[in-house]
């Protein structure tokens, strides 16, 4: 009887030292004059002022789209790419939670915060292109339901998997807030969010190059296959994982005092046995690649500007680096590793923007180039995510050790 | 009522089969039903090119007035402000008029591209853009083979612009503007079965003035537009590579798949997760 009286009372004050805690967190922590500091602050303002200018004047106001090539960076970049490179979050999730792979559990709160920012802000960013945002809910409420459209099913995946990976990043917050029980509960369901969030990722890795398949004409031939699904499946695994080597190699110097000892020294190892799956996954694309190449017969394109465009890409961004990440891992080198997966990252983005963007109507009379404005908008995108990356790495148990309570075997 | 197992199982073969078969006969009652939608036919052989269609067409949708006349060989293409435009070529027979505007797909590419059904084909035959269900993606313009969807790019509440076959119009009884103030009667309006049987009419009766071929007949698996002319499409600055399939089948085959990954996909998972587990308590003994 008595506790039931007492009970709201204390609630009240833990809700008042929730609140305290918070206003505390939400303030700057650590040097306000960083470089990244200096230079991203200005140019997230001149973005912003960019995207009061396009949501007032128009997308073409800002943009260098035209009637032929409808869409262009921000979504060939931002959306297209930035997914690609968030694919390391249901590689790295399958090989701890269904692989039970034990050696990379360390990397696995940074990559899927990574991962969950990458969506929240590139599809964010899919909301800067929509020229009717207002109806945006309309395919995921009500009955307009166009079912038969690859983009509804990206929609409604990247929504999806948003949450998914939300719930699998929950524990963390859950850590971070000191709340027992929600951790308990949160991460009981870690397993089922993951199936679901490798199958969702499965299918719109694939379906954003199914959105091209009716574009058959408008892609240049050495682009364009019946294949891209499956190929930009592939690709994403290898592009999720580079990202995973090159960003874990940056976090490792800038939040070096977060992390222990002991993951420290797993690193190199880490990345000596991330580089083994990115060799072996750009051996098949390679080999698919080649394939598809062999029976598209475009044997006579080769010998055009497009051609040693496509060879560029093909050898010099996929072949080279496979080869690097085989040397690295067999000479267990980590410095030609990260070099791979610089040059596999570039890859990616080229290979993106090759089948969106620079492939895209290739034969048109005007060509689409992005503006200075398009830039600024896609790296004020990236920026803010960097910032609150920063934020939540400074609070919650990501890089560092969980606190001693949270600490059980799994 | 009571339900005993029997009456129980047949009810539910009774579901199964009208689901299995359901889609498959309302699909096939629509295919004939769509190849017999309103349509319109165009002979470039009695358009004289005097724009009358595109004057109509403006003050029809309350676009500006076309400012441009036309010239040879300069290819003057449909945008926000204009929904069908008529060019002129230099050909082997001598200039040749033509217009262009939306094909009307009876499979349209467009149209299986929204995901918010804003781009709707009608049962009447005419492939309309509704404002209240379009987000403005765009994704029916990277889909459409003819390029036929602009975007208003310079407004805050941008619309798709593209011919809607005067759908308003046709719905009071109306034929589409520019068929009505057409002076050469070159183009016409009405059921698809019947426009193809004129057009091969004119073509057995009249071999000398027209090239053998009605351009919409297959193109795209086949189009609400279709066109007559004495030379070959390629001289008109048509696209030569639009496929003569339907462009929405090219998707359909991903499409197929997702069902079986979603159910595939997690079963496999979890197996592979129930087999691996003892990996992961013997890492652990390895690491301590």
């Amino acid at each position: 009887m008595n506790s039931t009286a007492t009970y709201p009372i204390e609630k009240e004050k833990g809700s008042k030292k929730i609140w305290k805690f918070l206003l505390a967190e939400f303030k700057p922590k650590g040097k306000i004059l960083t470089p990244f500091n200096i230079i991203s602050v200005p140019v997230i303002l001149v973005g912003l002022v960019i995207i009061v200018i396009r949501f007032w004047k128009g997308i073409g106001t800002v943009t260098n789209l035209t009637q032929e090539v409808p869409w262009g960076l921000w979504i060939g970049f931002d959306v297209v790419t930035g997914v690609a490179f968030a694919g390391g979050a249901y590689v790295i999730t399958f090989m701890v939670y269904i692989l039970n792979m034990h050696k990379y559990k360390s990397i696995v709160r940074v990559t899927v915060l990574n991962g969950f920012l990458a969506y929240v802000f590139y599809a964010g960013a899919l909301l800067l292109d929509l020229g009717r945002p207002w109806n945006v809910i309309n395919p995921i409420i009500g009955n307009n339901f166009g079912t038969s459209s690859v983009l509804f099913l990206v929609a409604w995946h990247f929504l999806l998997y948003m949450i998914a990976q939300l719930i699998e990043f929950s524990p963390a917050i859950a850590e971070w807030l000191g709340a027992r029980r929600a951790r308990k509960i949160l991460s009981g369901m870690t397993l089922a969010a993951v199936i679901f969030g490798i199958t969702l990722s499965t299918l719109h890795q694939s379906g954003l190059g199914a959105l091209y398949l009716m574009a058959k004409e408008k892609i240049h031939p050495l682009w364009y296959s019946e294949f891209i699904p499956v190929m930009f499946f592939v690709s994403s695994i290898f592009a999720g994982l580079s990202m995973v080597i090159f960003e874990g190699s940056i976090s490792h110097k800038v939040f070096f005092d977060q992390i222990s000892d002991k993951n420290h020294h797993a690193h190199k190892k880490i990345v000596i046995g991330l580089s083994k799956i990115c060799a072996a996954t750009m051996f098949a694309y390679f080999f698919l690649q080649v394939l598809i190449f062999v029976h598209g017969q475009h044997y006579n394109l080769l010998n055009t500007p497009m051609g040693y465009w496509y060879l560029t890409e093909i050898i010099g961004f996929v072949f080279v680096p496979m080869l690097l990440f085989v040397l690295g891992y067999k000479r267990n080198n980590v410095l030609a590793v990260k070099i791979a997966s610089i040059a596999t990252i570039l890859g990616i983005i080229l290979n993106r923007l090759n089948v969106t963007v620079i492939g895209f109507r290739w034969d048109a009379a005007t060509q689409y180039y992005p503006t200075w404005m398009e830039i600024v908008v896609t790296l004020t995108v990236i920026f803010t995510e960097i910032w609150i990356f920063r934020w939540v790495i400074n609070r919650m148990p990501v890089l560092r050790e969980s606190p001693e309570w949270a600490k059980d075997n799994h | 009522m009571k339900i005993d197992r029997r009456n129980f199982f047949r009810a539910i073969g009774a579901t199964g089969v009208s689901l299995a078969l359901g889609d498959q006969i309302s699909a096939a009652s629509k295919n004939e039903e769509s190849t017999d939608v309103f349509a319109i036919l165009y002979d470039s052989t009695r358009c004289v090119g005097c724009q009358s269609c595109e004057y109509a067409c403006a003050e029809a949708h309350n676009l500006p007035e076309p400012s441009e006349s036309i010239e040879a060989d300069i290819m003057r293409l449909t945008n926000e402000n204009r929904r069908t435009v008529v060019n002129a070529f230099n050909t082997s027979k001598g200039e040749i008029t033509i217009k262009h505007q939306c094909m009307h797909c009876l499979e349209p590419a467009c149209v299986s591209a929204c995901l918010t059904q804003a781009m709707y084909k009608t049962p009447e035959g005419p492939v309309i853009w509704r404002a209240d269900k379009c987000m403005g993606c765009r994704y029916c313009m990277i889909s459409c083979p003819f390029d036929a969807p602009k975007f208003e790019f310079h407004s805050p509440n941008p619309k798709i612009v593209k011919c809607d076959m005067c759908y308003q119009r046709t719905q009071q009884g109306l034929i589409p503007a520019c068929v009505e103030n057409c002076p050469a009667e070159a183009i016409l309006y009405g059921k698809r079965s019947e426009l193809l049987r004129d057009a091969r009419k004119r073509i057995v009766e009249s071999p000398e003035l027209y090239n053998d071929y009605i351009y919409g007949e297959n193109e795209a698996g086949g189009t609400g537009f279709l066109y007559l002319a004495s030379v070959p499409f390629e001289e008109l600055g048509f696209r030569t590579n639009i496929q003569k399939s339907s462009y929405p089948a090219l998707s359909k085959s991903f499409l197929y798949s997702v069902p079986f990954v979603f159910v595939l996909w997690p079963t496999l998972l979890l197996g592979i997760h129930e087999a691996t587990k003892n990996n992961h308590t013997k890492n652990i003994d390895e690491d301590e």
